[in-house]
């Protein structure tokens, strides 16, 4: 198992080399760069103060000697200044993670809580109009953009209550705080929790057919203890994956969300970023995404050993 | 044990009818079929694949799976009680404790993700006021009782580090942990290597005795049966065909289906002998239960047949004493040995 982890470990260092190439060459390969926008909007300009700029910049310098320049910044924690507001890069990036990471967050939770319970109940009752119900919202989830879905939460808001709810960067009280991540976390969560309802659903179908299963109702268990403590324990595998890549999915959703919603998280700064083609901050952040996906990949395996000990004592 | 105690009935199956609902019709599964078991003694259910036995014994516990199943009449007395007439709670309070259950596939009937220990933990602390600590001990002292080795360290394992021989040696001792009145072994060996086989009935019928249990074997090896049991039912086709002895059964079977049975055992050569024998087959397949024959339900791969074998069904008579069989021919049989 040790070795196990170490390897994993060393998998992940080479991973996030190739997504850091990745991202420095196609940031690259994008025609124009922050220099060409700028000069592009003030019309005719002398090509010597475009050329100064882009030296100022270290955009002339070969594309190894700027990849080396950024990676090695990097590992000493410098991440460089941002083109638009001249701030370092960390200082722009850091206040804006945790609100996308509450989303986030708050977003899996209610997927995992929802979906679930729900796909449980779906799979024991299977066949019954409750059944049907369930398979009905699920489908609409998975089918539901989660831009449009928050834009119908808006409309809906305003025209029941009135008001909608307004990010508020220091919410007075905690259910203000609730309501500003609540809602969005639901728009963007309603299709994984949807996708887990289905997951868990089948996995627990099949699960139920097992001989185990009789084993455990011929000891005398009860009915929720056999679906909740036998089944849904041995079910659960395949739903930790998909929520484990939901998780990389949801930063794609919150882009929109936070957009429609108004919400200062990096998902939205990502895009204002390509936009300018503001290279450090496009490609830290997109950095660090890339680790975050990695490390819930990490923790979803370790997840599958602590659950399964086929897994664990295997190797 | 007492001559008095040796008589007394743990099991009364009293006209057991089993029927599942399905696509292509309506079948019996199990059609009026009646036995009864004594502490501490073994009776065999014997028959084809299909035929009702595992149907009748899930029957018994009522864990046929509804839908499509459901048991439609008859009664299952349990030491005086009715199980069919219990409440889902009460009938828990049943399953694991008064009556266990052990199955055919020991790789796939214990739950992977639970430790062998925590297993027959559960079935302990279902049905008996104690502490987990307490259960432990008895979950070790189970394993013990069913001869595995290094019981406290296996306790702690995972069935998937067991072999199939230990998982049914673990089956047996959760089935047994609080002492069952009956124990039902739904074809317990089949899946097993031939020398683990008899190593594991031994085992059964050993701790059968010790506990008084009484134990319904399900099997279609008479080999087996020849071994282990007092009685036998032979099944065909949801019905109950033929009773006896475990001697008068095998010196004069009365049911031709009982015959072919015996006669497609293969019989060991020995080393060096030449056999031209080939091994008998009965004729022909087990009929579709949802479209069965008028008559007997053999009749059609029965070389005895006779027209009225194929118009009426035959009764379940005393041929001989304490030897029924549902065969119109089957008085012409006994006669004939």
């Amino acid at each position: 198992m040790f070795a196990y982890i170490v390897r994993r470990l060393f998998l992940m260092l080479v991973t996030l080399f190739g997504i850091s190439v990745i991202i420095f060459v196609l940031l690259r390969v994008v025609p124009g760069n922050i220099v060409d926008i700028l000069f592009d909007a003030a019309g005719f300009v002398d090509p010597a103060d475009k050329a100064n700029l882009e030296r100022e910049l270290g955009l002339s310098q070969p594309i190894v000697v700027q990849y080396l320049h950024w990676i090695g910044g990097l590992l000493r924690g410098d991440l460089g200044y941002s083109y638009v507001s001249e701030k370092p890069a960390l200082e722009e990036i850091l206040p804006r993670i945790p609100i996308t990471a509450r989303l986030a967050g708050l977003a899996l939770l209610f997927s995992a809580s929802i979906g679930i319970p729900l796909g449980v109940i779906s799979a024991v009752h299977q066949g019954s109009k409750l059944d049907y119900a369930l398979r009905v919202v699920s489908l609409s989830g998975l089918s539901l953009p989660s831009f449009w879905l928050g834009l119908l939460i808006l409309m809906a808001s305003v025209s029941l209550f009135g008001t909608m709810p307004i990010f508020n960067p220091n919410p007075k009280t905690w259910l203000e705080a609730l309501t500003i991540y609540a809602v969005p976390a639901m728009a963007v969560g309603f299709r994984s929790a949807a996708l887990t309802m289905r997951i868990t659903r089948s996995s627990m179908l099949e699960i139920l057919r097992q001989d185990y299963i009789r084993t455990a109702r011929a000891k005398g268990a009860s009915e929720a203890s056999v679906n909740y403590h036998h089944a849904l324990k041995n079910a659960v595998l395949p739903v930790i994956t998909v929520i484990g890549i939901e998780a990389a999915f949801l930063i794609g959703g919150l882009i929109v969300t936070e957009t429609v919603f108004n919400i200062p998280g990096i998902a939205r700064f990502l895009v204002e970023a390509l936009r300018w083609r503001d290279y450090p901050i496009v490609q830290n952040l997109v950095m660090f995404i890339a680790v975050v996906v990695v490390v819930v990949n990490f923790v979803v395996d370790m997840l599958y050993a602590a659950i399964d000990p086929r897994i664990r004592f295997g190797d | 044990m007492s001559e008095a105690k040796t008589a007394e009935t743990v099991l009364d199956v009293r006209n057991l009818q089993t029927v599942f609902f399905t696509n292509s019709g309506l079948f019996r599964a199990v059609d009026d079929v009646s036995f009864s078991v004594r502490r501490g003694e073994t009776l065999a259910i014997v028959g084809e694949s299909g035929c009702g036995k595992s149907v009748s014994a899930l029957s018994i516990v009522r864990l046929v799976p509804d839908p499509p199943g459901r048991i439609v009449g008859g009664s299952v007395t349990l030491e005086g009680t009715d199980l069919l007439k219990l409440d889902d709670a009460a009938m828990r309070a049943v399953r694991g404790n008064r009556i266990s259950m052990i199955f055919q596939e020991p790789m796939t009937s214990l739950n992977p993700v639970m430790r062998i220990g925590d297993q027959i933990v559960e079935a302990v602390r279902l049905h008996q006021k104690v502490s987990s600590k307490e259960a432990w001990k008895q979950a070790v002292d189970m394993l013990r009782l069913v001869r595995i080795p290094e019981p406290e360290r296996r306790a702690q394992e995972y069935p998937h580090q067991l072999s199939g021989g230990m998982r049914q040696r673990a089956m047996i001792a959760m089935a047994l942990a609080c002492r069952p009145a009956l124990l039902i072994a739904d074809e317990p060996t089949t899946a097993l290597d031939v020398t683990i086989q008899a190593q594991i009935l031994a085992l059964i019928v050993d701790l059968q005795q010790r506990l008084g249990t009484g134990l319904i074997l399900i099997t279609h090896d008479l080999g087996v049966v020849a071994q282990t049991a007092q009685r036998v039912i032979v099944m065909y086709a949801g019905k109950k065909v033929e009773e006896a002895t475990v001697e008068s059964l095998f010196e004069t079977p009365l049911h031709p289906y009982t015959r072919g049975l015996m006669a497609s055992m293969p019989a060991v050569i020995a080393l060096g002998a030449k056999s031209d024998a080939r091994l008998a087959e009965i004729p022909g397949m087990v009929p579709s239960l949802t479209n069965l024959p008028p008559g007997c339900a053999f009749a059609p791969r029965c070389k005895l047949a006779v027209d009225r074998c194929r118009q009426e069904y035959p009764p379940l008579d005393e041929v001989k004493p304490n030897h029924w069989a549902a065969c119109w021919r089957a008085g012409e049989m006994a006669e004939a040995s």
